[in-house]
């Protein structure tokens, strides 16, 4: 069953089209990725997901709702998570801080004044962010402040607080961009041992060929706004029109 | 103790004796002597301590939790004086009935004013603010004080007149603000030896209640509610994307520091019964931001502290005029003498506001975390002498800041 639809989504910026009728359907449980060059409309395509952007035409339905018109944070209790090309944490918070608050987010909702309650008296709030913690590695850090972690740390924490929400459908956008190998390597091990032990959908947008194939079971190439062709990864490899796109006509 | 962690019960109860032995602290020198004037233990001025106090505190719980920089809190100290006046004219001199209807009209007029300027953050926010504080002062001021409908009084400031209604206002109740009968002004005078201290019923009064909401302040502090208030100041974006509305949660934060200044409001009306339109101007919603900057924006006793500072100096610098500084400096030569009284001159009386100004300038630039991170740093070096001490110790930050 497709958990994500996408139906000939438009999307215009003044004389630019930066998406023309982008159809494309997400299996649930599965990993998916979105690939193509530089200004194909893969970041546009996702923040259309995430109600950054508002397509000018078209539908986008996550388990048969329309998520169009709704904010992000409505989005996000529906089940979808989102992990940024810079990681987006609260730097000035310390890592546990960090993951306590999408789990609060989870209970309570998009807004709770809850003044006069205690954080440490949130027994089993406290317990899953600990586990959390302990998943990603980190618990040894959990005091620190979160904005003097390593670029790959600070990586691993934003996609445990995206897990620690249980997200039906994980968005992860170039999460390795700007990553020496190693902590590329690391990240791919990580996202492969997620999907091995939960039943997430993953969609991912990526230019690194190495992440896509170590990773996507499904593969949507996107060129000009427009998806060029949708196939498993061992076919798009070799696909004709898939290096003529990143590789221009002479090619 | 009362759901704090330890470190949290000490500063409540430091906090606490400090104010409870307030008129002893802040009269260290004998009243007759030369130092005298640097006493700031009279009744006036150690009520202004604690009800800036309060106002700093509720306006830290905006700033320093949110980063949300409003330059308009005066509006609403000055819409609870006007409230708290408003229940002494119609209903009688008791002050409870004033402190709460000028905590719930600063409550709902805080509600309106941030619904709007929320809609816009960082210097848009801080314009919004200002410009509706500014609204607030002009309507005060001249609009809403006309003949066929005087709310306030405009220039003269309100006032209770011995025609008004006061409906509740009994025979014997004392004829000025009372609590349960005891008069606001009521004033024990201890004499000891050369000392004399001064305890006041209105101090006192501000004083419980300042510790009151420095104890919910703390709690908001520590609770999941404050935790979230801190991660909008960090990053909205990542707020938004984990499912939660970082609109209501800064609105919440603006509408309890909206109440905390007209808490302010309404006891500095219990404590003199006038409300003037100049509590509401520029320069005092720009007093308390000062105050939180000076103190250590963001940490619990900062504004407190910075609130004591401003209101120490404007009070007792100002009362140094130059023939004080003759009769300091007369042991010098009477040319330098003169030479001395002359530099210090523009920094003193009238030109306090010039020592504030650099006192802020070298806070800022030296010590970002205010008065506290002053504190801070002398205690670690204090520890950093005495080799037994625990390390690890010293390195740890308040989470809050």
């Amino acid at each position: 069953m497709a958990i994500l639809k996408v139906k000939d989504v438009s999307k215009r910026f003044g004389g630019l089209k930066a998406l023309t009728d982008v159809n494309l359907s997400v299996e649930e449980n599965s990993v998916h990725a979105i690939i193509g060059p530089n200004g194909a409309g893969k970041s546009t395509l996702l923040n259309c997901l995430v109600g950054k952007l508002m397509p000018d035409t078209g539908a986008v339905l996550f388990d048969n709702a329309s998520v169009l018109g709704l904010e992000p944070y409505q989005i996000n209790q529906m089940g979808i998570s989102r992990v940024f090309q810079t990681p987006e944490i609260f730097g000035e918070l310390t890592v546990m801080e960090n993951m306590l608050i999408p789990i609060f987010a989870m209970r309570d909702g998009a807004f709770r004044m809850h003044a006069y309650e205690t954080i440490a008296n949130e027994t089993a709030i406290v317990e899953q962010a600990e586990a959390m913690l302990e998943e990603m590695n980190m618990a040894d850090k959990r005091h620190m402040h979160s904005a003097s972690l390593s670029r790959g740390d600070k990586r691993r924490l934003e996609i445990g607080m995206c897990l620690s929400q249980n997200p039906r459908l994980l968005l992860l956008d170039e999460p390795t961009a700007g990553m020496a190998r190693a902590d590329t390597n690391n990240t791919i091990d990580l996202l492969k041992q997620i999907k091995d032990e939960r039943d997430i959908t993953i969609a991912i947008i990526e230019h690194d060929m190495h992440v896509v194939f170590s990773l996507a079971e499904r593969i949507t190439v996107l060129a000009q706004g427009t998806p060029l062709v949708e196939d498993v990864p061992e076919k798009i490899r070799g696909h004709p029109k898939v290096r003529e796109a990143y590789l221009g006509e002479a090619a | 103790m009362l759901g704090l962690n330890k470190k949290d019960t000490s500063l409540l109860i430091v906090v606490a004796i400090l104010t409870l032995l307030a008129p002893f602290i802040l009269n260290p020198f004998p009243t007759d002597s030369a130092m005298a004037q640097f006493n700031a233990g009279y009744p006036d001025l150690m009520q202004r301590f604690v009800i800036f106090g309060i106002f700093a505190i509720g306006f830290n719980i905006l700033f320093g939790l949110t980063g949300y920089l409003s330059f308009g809190h005066a509006a609403f100290l000055g819409v609870g004086s006007y409230s708290a006046v408003w229940m002494f004219k119609l209903l009688s001199y008791s002050v409870i009935p004033a402190i709460a209807l000028s905590v719930v009209v600063a409550g709902l007029f805080s509600l309106l004013i941030g619904f709007v300027s929320l809609r816009r953050s960082g210097i848009y926010f801080s314009i919004l603010t200002l410009a509706f504080a500014q609204m607030s002062f002009a309507l005060a001021y001249s609009v809403l004080s006309n003949p066929k409908f005087n709310l306030t009084n405009g220039e003269t400031g309100l006032q209770v007149y011995s025609d008004d209604p006061q409906i509740l206002q009994s025979a014997n109740a004392p004829d000025l603000p009372h609590l349960f009968g005891v008069p606001m002004r009521a004033t024990y005078t201890l004499d000891v030896g050369a000392w004399s201290f001064d305890f006041n019923a209105g101090y006192y009064m501000c004083a419980v209640i300042m510790m009151v909401v420095f104890y919910l302040a703390i709690r908001i502090f520590r609770s999941p509610f404050g935790m979230m208030l801190r991660a909008v100041k960090s990053n909205q974006q990542r707020m938004n994307y984990t499912g939660l509305n970082s609109k209501p949660y800064t609105l919440a934060a603006f509408v309890i520091s909206g109440m905390y200044a007209g808490l302010a409001g309404g006891l500095m009306a219990a404590m003199d019964p006038l409300a003037g339109a100049e509590r509401m101007q520029w320069t005092a919603s720009g007093e308390v931001v000062l105050m939180t900057i000076l103190g250590g924006s963001g940490t619990l006793i900062g504004p407190v502290l910075g609130a004591g500072f401003i209101k120490y100096f404007e009070n007792i610098f100002s009362k140094i005029n130059d023939n004080v500084l003759h009769s300091w400096f007369a042991f010098l030569p009477d040319g330098l003498e003169d030479a001395v009284v002359f530099v210090i001159h523009p920094f003193i009386g009238k030109g306090w506001h010039l020592t504030l100004g650099i006192l802020f300038m070298l806070v800022v630039i030296y010590l970002p975390g205010g008065l506290v991170e002053g504190g801070q740093r002398i205690l670690n070096r204090l520890k950093r002498k005495k080799p037994q001490t625990d390390e690890t110790k010293s390195g740890e930050s308040e989470p809050a800041e």
